[in-house]
């Protein structure tokens, strides 16, 4: 094992997007020695493809918004399976954590008198969004480059060395994480350039990797997310929650074919598109469900005046949360509704002037005029749902993001229970900075806990991560890993998709299985420098380990709710509620456990009224009911 | 699926690589990258390419397109002339890695010899203040994907690698007239501009401008103001009479001090 270069830190973050950046500032504010490992270059990360923006309840735009408000909004998007907590601390925290970016440089779009502007998006109840027209997330990444930057030129003058205390490890790829038989003690893993090995020997990871996209066949998510952190997190013994519910964002590209699940951002509706059939019907206000029939206009005169008066009129059915237009869209296409392509028309050219929409919606014309050829000023867009997000996660501590396995921390998306059942849109900008920034305390806690008795890395682990990542080079001749990978991608498209079935995912789980044989067999050419075929060899293992998640918990959940739709069992069942699904590992196989929801605290329960409760909940859980909500009691004070 | 086409593709490493010929299947619709991916999938499977997003939002997958400096995802089959081949080769400012990966750490040990954004620290959180028109002209900068297309084709590093110490390329010098035309920022970096970052050496061909795929007007909206603003600090009469008295009505900020040994 001399060929493996070690050294040594006190945090390891791994993943360079939103999350892992903003850990890794907190980390180094703690005065810890932190290495960011990344598979791409420094500020590529999957954060910059975010459009619409970050949520935070500052009440620039409308005054009357606030945490507990977010809160709601949040709770009632994720269909109240949501990690209570966990929500709490996104809604309260998510103001000071944007005020703060602007703070490191970041430029918001600005209100009138001056403040970051917010926009409209689905599910939020007020405009709740600081963006930058529809490159949100970009800024939001560059910012926090910049920010480590400037931290490093601190530490260029104190230390004479800017890497002295974070140092960033850009197309770097950790394949195992390494413990002491109890504890993290480090992570394995190799340079692309060289693909020499590196064993970085730290007390402590957080991993920031973000999803699972390339699980799917049409995603929104970009090559990095192959379900890393999951992976790395269930083979070191930490838990997944949930990993049966995955985002089908509603509007995505859907012609030309080879960008078939490029993002449409839901701005586009927040500023006033709209959504038609092949019949030019506004769809949508026929798939309003019952849970938020209060809240969503019926008429298309309603919904209009929404946009100009908000507190006289309820919201167009078009900002429904995610879920509910991805699965309306989904059913009209079926129903032989839809447009040329297999999607439907989103209008924005009929509803906004030319120069408005080029001044709000710059990337998204951007993208249509170079990539399909369609002026979104002049003709509506083909769009369709694709996979977008994954809910489930790393199973977490809300206030530390420290996992079950002592040293390992999560954050972002590679964490589970923020966004219950279905993620609203911008709550991921936000989350990524009041979670990941949490994460980065965590770990600095957990290390001062630990004072000089560092956990020694395990000498046959170590060996076993070697092994394991010169196999596919060393293998004689065996499957192709593109071959295998879109495979994969094409079962869970077909099988585990947007509607499930007990049948299909019964059938998916059996093809999972011929296919880890033959991933199990794959072997690549070249050699070590830069091999991307290589890299996916070693990123199958992880692929197909969370899709072997995704499967079994979709086969267990008999229910339908948010990004998991069972056409066997269409309704959403209030005992389901109280059951999370965490998935861990039993020798190499994934095990299910059912674990119940923990109550949600009172104060926050009196947030709701009972009647929305008890849409959700048994009536057991519902709190007693008042004695002003009581018809008698009133009677008798009268 | 569709027809056969010639991909001319750069093989080789920092050593030494030469020009191989595949024939891959393209379809309707689909853009550079579409086929080297199933070049990879298919023939070549070691074929390294730098990319992310497939999205033209990130900016890894610059390359050079028939000798034109283009990002790989956004470059359509159907602009090319049927029949001919398409020649991919690795942005040719930076050191190949390999094959069509270059080296590209240049342009981040420059980033950090830019003094950061310096807001005045009595300013609390959330209580910044600026009017949209103040921030657009930042904003615009700020829609940088960091491709390098720009600091690739600038000829004055292109041909002159010597100059590639004191010239720090037209995203660089954007990224300096971004925080000077920050609403919020109270650091100056006039002086340095001209004498650290060698905004002198460019001689506003626009080249940068042409290939950004932003569509940032780097030269007219930001080296050229810059240079206007160079020219202001430097033979402003206020600033020549203050430092003939001996009294600095302004402080430049100095540049970030290299590593030591690089």
């Amino acid at each position: 094992m001399n060929d493996i270069q070690r050294l040594p830190y006190d945090v390891i973050v791994i993943g360079a997007g939103g999350s892992g950046l903003r850990a890794a500032i907190d980390a180094r504010l703690a005065g810890k020695k932190t290495a960011v490992i990344s598979k791409s270059l420094f500020g590529k990360a999957h954060t910059v493809m975010a459009e619409g923006g970050c949520a935070a309840a500052m009440g620039n735009v409308n005054p009357n918004d606030n945490w507990q408000v977010h809160f709601r909004d949040t709770m009632r998007g994720g269909k109240f399976l949501n990690n209570w907590r966990m929500a709490e601390l996104h809604a309260r925290e998510s103001p000071e954590r944007v005020w703060e970016l602007e703070a490191w440089g970041a430029l918001f779009d600005r209100t009138k008198d001056g403040k970051i502007s917010q926009r409209n998006f689905g599910g939020h109840q007020y405009p709740r969004l600081a963006h930058v027209g529809d490159r949100t997330g970009l800024e939001m990444i560059r910012t926090l480059q910049q920010k480590v930057v400037a931290l490093q030129q601190e530490d260029a003058r104190e230390h004479d060395d800017p890497d002295a205390v974070i140092k960033i490890f850009a197309e770097t790829t950790v394949t195992r994480l390494i413990t002491d038989g109890a504890r993290i003690a480090g992570a394995f893993g190799y340079f692309r350039d060289t693909g020499e090995f590196v064993l970085f020997e730290a007390p402590t990871v957080i991993l920031a990797t973000g999803g699972i996209g390339k699980t799917f066949k049409f995603t929104s998510n970009s090559w990095e997310y192959t379900g890393d952190g999951h992976a790395l997190a269930l083979l070191a013994g930490a838990t997944l929650l949930n990993m049966e519910f995955v985002q089908f964002h509603p509007t995505h590209m859907v012609w030309p074919i080879s960008v078939r699940g490029l993002l449409v951002t839901e701005s586009v509706r927040g500023d006033g598109g709209v959504l038609r059939n092949s019949e030019g019907k506004r769809f949508m206000f026929g798939y309003v469900p019952d849970v938020f029939r209060a809240q969503y206009a019926e008429s298309e005169e309603e919904a209009d005046r929404w946009y100009t008066d908000p507190d006289h009129n309820r919201r167009p059915p078009e900002l429904l949360p995610r879920d509910e237009v991805a699965r309306a869209i989904n059913a009209e296409v079926k129903a032989g509704r839809g447009s040329p392509h297999g999607g439907v028309f989103l209008d924005i050219a009929s509803r906004l002037p030319a120069d408005e929409i080029l001044r709000r919606l710059p990337s998204m014309h951007h993208q249509f005029k170079e990539l399909a050829d369609v002026d979104i000023t002049r003709e509506p867009m083909e769009v369709g749902p694709a996979q977008h997000y994954v809910m489930g996660g790393v199973e977490v501590d809300p206030d530390t993001g420290a996992s079950v396995l002592p040293g390992l921390f999560a954050a972002g998306e590679v964490s589970g229970g923020m966004h219950g059942s279905n993620r609203l849109g911008g709550n991921s900008l936000s989350d990524l900075l009041v979670f990941g920034r949490r994460a980065g305390m965590g770990a600095a806690r957990y290390l001062d806990s630990l004072a000089a008795l560092r956990p020694v890395a395990s000498g046959a682990e170590l060996e076993t991560a070697r092994a394991e990542a010169l196999a596919p080079l060393e293998r004689p001749a065996g499957e192709n890993p593109y071959t295998v990978h879109g495979e994969v991608q094409q079962t869970m498209h077909e099988l585990v998709g947007i509607i499930r079935t007990e049948d299909e995912i019964k059938s998916a789980l059996g093809e999972l299985e011929r296919l880890r044989e033959r991933a199990a067999q794959v072997s690549v050419d070249g050699g070590r420098a830069y091999n991307p075929g290589w890299h996916l060899a070693l990123d199958l293992r992880n692929i197909m380990l969370i899709a072997d998640c995704v499967a079994q918990a979709a086969l267990e959940r008999q229910e339908s709710r948010g990004g998991h739709t069972r056409n066997d069992f269409p309704q959403m069942s209030a005992e389901w509620r109280k059951v999370n699904l965490v998935c861990s590992l039993d020798g190499d196989r994934v095990v299910l456990k059912r674990q119940p929801m923990p109550p949600m605290r009172e104060d926050l329960l009196a947030l709701f009224d009972r009647d929305e409760l008890a849409k959700y909940y048994t009536e057991a859980e519902l709190p007693p009911v008042t004695e002003a909500e009581l018809p008698s009691a009133a009677e008798e004070t009268r | 699926m569709g027809e056969k086409v010639t991909l001319r593709v750069w093989r080789g490493d920092a050593g030494r690589g030469e020009l191989t010929d595949y024939q891959v299947e393209a379809n309707e619709g689909e853009v550079v990258l579409d086929i080297l991916h199933r070049l990879q999938a298919t023939q070549a499977g070691d074929l390294a390419v730098r990319w992310n997003c497939k999205a033209g939002k990130c900016g890894s997958c610059s390359m050079e397109i028939n000798g034109r400096p283009l990002l790989a995802c956004m470059t359509r089959m159907s602009t090319f002339v049927p029949g001919e081949p398409i020649t991919l080769t690795p942005i040719r400012t930076f050191p190949v890695i390999r094959d069509l990966v270059t080296d590209v750490s240049f342009n981040y040990a420059k980033a950090r010899e830019i003094p950061s954004f310096t807001p005045d620290p009595a300013i609390g959180l959330g209580e910044f203040r600026m009017q949209q028109v103040d921030v657009e002209r930042s904003q615009e900068f700020r829609k940088c994907i960091e491709c390098f297309l720009c600091q690739n084709v600038c000829h004055v590093i292109r041909d002159h690698p010597e100059n590639e110490r004191a010239f720090a390329g037209p995203r660089f010098l954007m990224r300096i007239a971004e925080l000077e035309m920050h609403p919020a920022d109270t650091a100056d970096r006039r002086a340095i501009a001209q004498d650290d970052f060698g905004l002198g050496y460019c001689n506003i061909t626009k080249c940068c401008t042409e290939v950004c795929p932003e569509h940032i007007k780097i030269t007219d909206n930001a080296l050229i103001p810059m240079k206007e603003r160079v020219v202001a600090r430097k033979y402003d009469p206020l600033v020549w009479l203050g430092s003939k008295i001996g009294r600095r009505t302004h402080a430049d900020t100095p540049a970030v001090p290299r590593k030591q040994g690089s």
